[in-house]
């Protein structure tokens, strides 16, 4: 047996053996009636889609009501849940009955449905992982082996998954297939692959700007005739891959208008519960709603959004590289998470997709946003019984990026432009300033994560304040997420390819 | 080994730990919460006499004591644990409690352990950067994250991990020849489980051959004059008190009777329910074989038959219908019989610590194999002390790794829930891949078979592939061909009965190596 091979395997398994095991924990909405939770979601969804004709999924009637958990996911969802569906109706008829199996639970049940999570995480989302790492030609085989362990340990992922109860890895595998193809020129399969992301998960729309200006920015590199001929190609691979997966909703316009309609629900409030995004954070000291129409407040959202997103996508645009792709990614997805209208707090993972991607390039920068990513979640997760388990895993993370990738104790000034760019202009200043202040910082922030997160979980907040703990919590993370939009941005912005590379040379010389 | 690589290991493995605690407990959960309510709420002259439930108190007192220091700490978590007839309770704060405890409580075996790995020899050993060709290294992970301990302890619920940290820190004395201390945690830790009785002649000959008598012939033979009766005393009192402040306060109050009559019942039948995988399983296998062809045969009528042979095991009592029934005096005969080659070949030479670790790793196995009423778990004494050979020599590498895949593989049945099973195949595939691997770094040859599994011959190689199709026909295809109704008892079967000719296979393979060993010094 090939030792290197060996020692994939190992590493492979623990990553499904830590998933397993955080899933033999409590689910969302468990044993909570009338509405429960997310888990009834997902049954709900496949309840609905193996005993619905296909044009009533979305539609509200007699059989399907919406306001109990109507699908609102897009169509490829949807198939996936009628597939599973149909294994569970195989297995026992009473899973999926129509009506009769509300709020169905039992042993089983939860056995056939964390069985399907990890289902599909070990068909998209762990290959595409292991093919990412084994993919970055600089590294020798035990650090490829390190860097994809670590990278499938990511808590926020394993927690909402496993442990709340819903199929991230699936959009988010695609997504992670789409930036391989394109880092490897596979341009057509790559936007097919993430048109499949977008239409599993309408959220993955916060990685669609950086992919279309990447896209767009290539096919101008190129000369004319090529660039035009590889962007039409792009273009059938997209709308072939959506005609594809939309193909059943396409044939009524008010159908499609419907699906549409359920998919972006544009009628409910800013942010659900509490989020850690720039409005929920910023309603504390401001109250929106006492002079601003819900309609100016959608516009507000939106016109942020978009200024935010000018920075990142116009650099991409202009100088579209696989760095700043990456790069682009967290800063799209950080502006939509911060600024977009709608925002839940689970949607912190599709920032975290990419910053997972630059861990082994800007390890201490990524395990810092990656950790405060999984507290920011902390008020869902209490409310799920999952504090435990996302504690442990938390822990496991960083000691598994510590000892993979040094994560923790490696030098946060390498590779940071401020940095660079301070050495040189600004020889007074000393180098170790900068190290030191973003060390303490880290430390510093990290046990005010535990602090808070231990207060808001064993100090009963105050009668007159019943929010009190999720808003602090929201308002910490927003701080941090804030501070970390600008570090990318600054970060992308003043990267070029050449000091790029010049920056892994200096790491690997160390 | 560097101290932060341990560190590591211990860090992550406690975290796999902390990770278990959602996962299905066994009845063992409430015997020990009985036991923490025993100790707390009766005074000592009740422990051995409160049967309120029906998981009375059967560990000797040292462990009733341990017991009654947790029970101080246990009721800061939830009082209401403690009560006695609180039955089966098992509150949130409880179950984190006595996980917690058993989490704590290994701590003793990290210590233990990181004593052994500084007692392994190298020798002839390169040095090399790769963690898998350090022995100290794979040591630790072979012992700490041993899938055996793992489950038991951490999913089915028992101290184990406590109780081989004792044991490892008496071997681990014992190599460092410091062995008045290595008896002391020996007699201490039979009297928290006298289960490890089963090894206790290989510390009895070793400390009486190399301790007490201080010197030996030139063929090796012990000097009888050379009895050192400072030595002798010094052991008997280390011993003796341990022993005397244990059960002493029991016989002053006039309970040893009872007390010993709790830690051997002998109401109990050949084998369990599930056989584990020894001689006997081997033997009921041949009973059943035997009947089959007596009745074709005529020799026997289908009336004669006792039910339990129909059931196939499921009754405690197992009757013989062909062959004779075992007595549990036979097996005492049969079990000190299998001892007494490795204790004689111990006696006649100056034997070393690593003698002496090989004639426990026999001992263990012997009671194993032909033991009365045994039960699978104690396969964990044989593979424990194992490793630290394993990673010493090539040929006991090789033992190594075949028992400890089929003696694992033998624990499956052990946790029976659907919902730990991906967490069993999960453990025992990352700790055999890295027993593996490991091993077979640390051993490797230059001359490599192809299409066998690293040190293991293509015979063993077949037998341990046929394990994964064991596994396979009995988690998937008995079920799909049907005869879960039929046979119900046929993969639990199948399982020990495939593990014991394993288990029988290394018992014979380790023996051999042993008493040809001596020869192939006197050569040389």
């Amino acid at each position: 047996m090939d030792t290197r091979f060996g020692t994939l395997c190992t590493a492979v398994v623990f990553a499904v053996f830590v998933r397993w095991v955080v899933s033999l924990n409590s689910y969302s909405g468990m044993g909570k009636p009338p509405m429960y939770g997310d888990y009834e979601a997902q049954r709900h969804w496949m309840e609905i889609t193996t005993n619905l004709p296909i044009k009533q999924w979305y539609f509200n009637g007699t059989d399907n009501d919406l306001l109990y958990w109507g699908l609102d996911y897009p169509p490829l969802t949807a198939y996936h849940m009628w597939l599973c569906g149909k294994v569970a109706e195989w297995i026992d008829p009473d899973w999926t009955s129509l009506f009769a199996s509300r709020g169905y639970e039992s042993y089983e049940h939860k056995l056939f449905m964390r069985y399907s999570v990890l289902i599909g995480d070990v068909v998209i989302y762990i290959p595409a992982v292991l093919l990412y790492c084994f993919l970055q030609k600089k590294f020798t085989h035990t650090q490829k082996v390190l860097l994809s362990c670590v990278l499938l340990l990511f808590p926020g992922l394993i927690i909402i998954d496993y442990g709340h109860f819903q199929y991230n890895s699936i959009s988010l595998g695609l997504t992670l297939w789409a930036v391989i193809a394109l880092s490897h020129r596979h341009e057509v399969l790559g936007s097919a692959a993430f048109m499949l992301a977008l239409c599993y998960k309408q959220m993955s729309l916060y990685h669609a700007m950086p992919f279309f200006c990447y896209l767009l920015g290539k096919c101008w590199q190129q000369r004319w005739k090529k660039g035009f001929f590889s962007l039409c190609c792009i273009g059938v691979s997209v709308l072939a891959t959506f005609a594809f997966v939309w193909m059943p909703f396409l044939s009524d316009k008010d159908l499609f208008l419907q699906v549409v309609h359920r998919i972006f629900p544009v009628a409910r409030g800013v942010f659900e519960d509490k989020v850690s995004n720039f409005w929920c954070s910023l309603s504390v000291v401001v109250k929106f709603r006492n002079f601003m129409s819900h309609e100016g407040l959608l516009k507000l959202c939106l016109a942020t959004t978009l200024l935010g997103l000018v920075p990142s996508s116009l650099d991409l645009l202009f100088r579209p590289s696989g760095n700043k792709f990456k790069l682009a990614l967290v800063n799209s997805s950080l502006v939509f998470f911060l600024f977009s209208f709608q925002v839940h707090e689970k949607s912190i993972l599709l920032p975290a997709l990419p910053v997972c991607l630059l861990l082994p390039w800007r390890p201490f920068t990524s395990t810092w946003f990656l950790t405060i990513a999984t507290f920011s979640m902390l008020p869902l997760l209490v409310k799920d019984g999952l504090v435990i388990a996302t504690l442990i895993t938390s822990i496991l993370f960083i000691i598994a990026v510590e000892l993979g990738l040094q994560g923790v104790s490696s030098d946060p000034t390498i590779g940071c432009p401020v940095c660079i760019w301070s050495s040189k202009n600004l020889p007074w200043l000393p180098h170790r300033v900068f190290f030191y202040a973003v060390k303490s910082g880290f430390y510093a922030s990290l046990m005010g994560a535990l602090f808070l997160g231990l207060l808001s979980v064993v100090v009963p907040p105050p009668s007159s304040l019943p929010d009190l703990w999720p808003v602090l919590i929201s308002v910490y993370s927003c701080s941090h997420f804030i501070g970390f939009t600008l570090y990318y941005h600054i970060v992308q912005l003043m990267t070029t390819d050449s000091k790029e590379t010049a920056a892994q040379k200096t790491k690997k010389t160390q | 080994m560097a101290a932060p690589m341990y560190f590591s290991v211990v860090v992550t493995v406690t975290i796999v730990k902390l990770l278990l605690i959602p996962s299905y407990r066994s009845t063992d959960f409430e015997v020990h919460r009985n036991w923490l309510a025993i100790t707390h709420s009766r005074p000592v002259s009740q422990w051995y006499y409160e049967d309120t439930s029906e998981w009375t108190l059967d560990y000797p007192p040292m462990f009733a004591w341990f017991e009654f220091l947790l029970s101080r700490i246990a009721k800061l978590f939830d009082p209401a644990m403690l009560e006695v007839t609180n039955l089966n309770y098992a509150s949130f704060a409880t179950v984190l409690f006595q996980r917690l405890s058993v989490i704590v409580s290994d701590f003793v075996l990290v210590y233990a352990v990181y004593e052994c790995c500084q007692c392994v020899q190298l020798v002839g050993k390169k040095k090399s950067p790769h963690l898998l060709s350090q022995p100290m290294f794979v040591l630790a992970v072979l012992l700490l994250w041993n899938f055996g301990l793992l489950i038991v302890d951490h999913i089915h619920f028992q101290y184990n991990g406590f109780l081989t940290g004792l044991k490892l820190l008496s071997i681990a004395r014992i190599l460092q020849r410091r062995h008045l201390e290595g008896a002391f945690w020996f007699s201490l830790l039979l009297n928290f489980k006298h289960i490890y009785l089963y090894i206790a002649p290989a510390y009895f000959i070793f400390l009486l051959r190399s301790y007490c008598f201080t010197r030996s012939n030139r063929d090796g033979r012990v000097q009888w004059t050379s009895l050192s009766l400072m030595n002798l005393f010094g052991l008997g009192v280390v011993v003796l008190e341990v022993f005397a402040i244990s059960f002493g306060p029991f016989i002053a109050m006039g309970q040893l009777g009872q007390v010993l009559s709790r830690l051997f019942p002998v109401k109990r039948g050949l084998v369990h329910a599930y056989w584990a995988p020894n001689f006997w399983a081997l033997y009921n296998i041949a009973d059943k074989a035997a009947t089959a062809v007596a009745v074709r045969a005529k020799l026997l009528s289908a009336d004669d038959i006792t039910k339990a042979t129909m059931t196939g095991g499921l009754v405690q009592e197992y009757t013989h219908n062909a062959l004779p029934t075992i007595t549990p005096l036979v097996t005492v005969i049969l079990t000190l019989a299998a001892m007494m080659p490795a204790l004689v070949h111990l006696w006649r030479r100056p034997c070393t610590p690593r003698d002496f670790l090989r004639c426990l790793v026999l001992c263990a196995f012997s009671s194993f194999l032909f033991g009365y009423h045994v039960h699978e778990k104690a396969i964990i004494l044989i593979i424990i002390p194992l490793s630290l050979l394993a990673v010493e020599s090539r040929q006991d590498g090789q033992v190594f790794l075949l028992l400890s895949t089929c003696g694992h593989l033998s624990l499956f049945p052990l946790l029976f829930t659907q919902a730990e099973t991906p967490s069993k195949v999960c453990l025992m595939l990352m700790f055999s891949l890295f027993a593996f691997m490991s091993l077979g770094v640390l051993h490797s040859s230059s001359k490599k078979r192809p299409y066998c599994l690293p040190l293991l011959s293509p015979l063993e190689t077949a037998y341990t592939v046929g394990l994964v199709f064991l596994q396979l026909y009995c988690s998937l295809g008995h079920h799909t061909l049907g005869l879960t109704t039929r046979l119900p008892f046929l993969p639990l079967m199948l399982t020990s009965v495939y593990c014991a000719v394993g288990v029988m296979w290394s018992w014979l393979k380790f023996y051999l190596i042993t008493l040809t060993d001596m020869q192939h010094l006197k050569q040389s």
